[in-house]
């Protein structure tokens, strides 16, 4: 174990479970058990269960916590007037620079939920209480949260059926809280993987019970952050740190959907506004990669020369080939543009294509 | 999990020899480090390869390795099922998951090989 690294508390979970465990944002996670494509096709298939617990959860309380969060994040808490509601946000700093995405949840009546990136807690926490007024209290519940994703097409009938018939499951981007087998949880329906599935927050003693639960059924197959990646890449989702980072805004970043045009202010407002009136110079396109694996910081060619760098890349375990992100410049954003990426001794074809890369998942069927 | 008729090298490589010919892969050890397969990038028959160098790769979702040859030769036959079926190497490394055959070009390579008792001595001292 790396000196200084943080455990959650499966860590030991995932050693009996005889996980591979790799170094991620400071966090000893396990990045595989019986494999990344199987793990990977169980979610796409059945029901995956993921350790998330590293991931950050901030709460945000106060009469004016509404106007001020919406202050700090791009999209439009109007949104998400209805309790319980969610939706996916980007923070941006003055020059409208990505300083993390994240989901908020309306969680009760003058408060928020924020989940955020693990790697992004410190600044996370940092921003957000500087920018937040007096009057409105923040706490940061990551030490004694855990979060435990389920995903899948089966995901959400075995919860249904730990939580009991008296219980329904809440709609899309909604959390709800339930008692699965005496353990009190938020129920959230949210996820990573393009598959339809929840999100369970627990108190973190009740983590290690929670995920033998879950284990219990036979069906349930634990999967690390390798088939985390792979998921959520055939689905085009960005990961913070890979396809975007304080350097970029959301339009280049193709998160302009989090930005509603109609929004008063909120920090990196005029940045944005000035990006999107002149067009940004450089888009990320997602890029199918028919041969060879194309990985983060492998060099993308057009007209023989380097137009940009892989931002994130993997191989599609659904697809059967390489898939992956760049910046390029944006008259080459088109989709069907052909770029060559330098993998090693050869380069190999890339063509621009508008994510999802994989379709017709559970969650594409729920319509959302 | 390290068949006693086969020789082995420290860059986990297997190898058999039959005559002056040479079939080599990788080893149980090798393929259970990289995971689930997904391409292998092989030479071409009548490349001539030569001992110590690399003649290819092999690339699981996580990670690449390059193949090393401890044998020189010219290159005879590839193992094209690889292609469609790279999971070949996982599930039978030392059978269907061969990978190239060499005419050897200095059979006195072969005497630096590793045994099967010595491989499994030498992963020892690695772990």
């Amino acid at each position: 174990m790396s000196h200084g690294a943080r455990t959650t508390p499966l860590f030991e979970e995932h050693i009996a479970l005889g996980a591979r465990m790799v170094d991620y944002a400071g966090w000893q996670m396990p990045v595989q058990y019986s494999g990344i494509i199987e793990e990977h096709t169980a979610v796409r298939h059945g029901v995956g269960v993921f350790d998330v617990c590293h991931m950050s959860e901030f709460r945000v309380f106060g009469t004016d916590a509404k106007a001020a969060l919406n202050r700090i994040v791009t999209n439009d808490l109007d949104r998400i007037d209805a309790i319980g509601s969610a939706l996916y946000t980007v923070m941006c700093d003055e020059d409208g620079g990505i300083i993390d995405d994240l989901i908020v949840y309306h969680s009760g009546d003058l408060e928020y939920l924020i989940v955020a990136n693990a790697g992004n807690r410190e600044t996370d926490w940092a921003w957000l209480t500087s920018h937040l007024p007096e009057a409105v209290e923040a706490t940061d519940e990551s030490d004694r949260t855990g979060l435990i994703a389920v995903q899948g097409p089966k995901a959400l009938g075995l919860v249904g059926e730990l939580a009991g018939a008296d219980w329904s499951m809440p709609a899309r981007f909604t959390l709800s809280e339930a008692s699965l087998d005496g353990i009190g949880v938020l129920v959230a329906r949210t996820g990573y993987t393009g598959e339809d599935g929840v999100e369970l927050f627990c108190h973190e003693k009740n983590t290690v019970a929670l995920w033998r639960l879950l284990l219990s059924f036979p069906e349930v197959v634990p999967c690390g952050l390798g088939a985390r990646d792979t998921l959520r890449l055939e689905m085009g989702y960005a990961l913070y740190g890979s396809d975007m980072d304080r350097g970029v805004d959301p339009v280049s970043a193709g998160l302009g959907w989090v930005v509603p045009r109609t929004k008063g202010e909120f920090i990196g407002a005029a940045a944005i506004h000035c990006i999107r009136s002149a067009g940004p110079e450089r888009k990320l396109v997602g890029l199918t990669v028919p041969e060879g694996v194309p990985r983060h910081g492998h060099d993308v060619l057009h007209a023989g020369g380097v137009v940009g760098k892989v931002a994130s890349g993997t191989y599609s375990p659904t697809l059967g080939h390489g898939i992956a992100t760049a910046y390029v410049p944006a008259e080459l954003s088109v989709e069907g543009t052909r770029f060559r990426i330098a993998i090693r001794r050869k380069t190999v074809e890339a063509i621009v294509t508008k994510p999802p890369f994989v379709k017709g998942t559970s969650l594409s069927a729920s319509g959302s | 999990m390290y068949p006693k008729e086969l020789k082995y090298d420290r860059e986990h490589e297997w190898i058999r020899t039959e005559g002056d010919v040479a079939t080599m892969g990788i080893s149980h050890f090798a393929q259970d480090q990289l995971g689930e397969v997904v391409y292998v990038d092989l030479p071409s028959v009548g490349d001539t390869i030569t001992a110590g160098d690399a003649f290819g790769e092999v690339e699981s979702v996580k990670s690449v390795s390059e193949l090393f040859t401890p044998l020189s030769g010219e290159v005879v036959e590839v193992n094209e099922t690889l292609a469609d079926a790279p999971e070949t190497v996982n599930e039978d490394p030392y059978g269907d998951g061969w990978m190239i055959k060499v005419r050897l070009s200095d059979p006195a390579e072969v005497d630096d090989l590793l045994d099967a008792d010595g491989y499994q001595a030498f992963l020892a001292e690695e772990a």
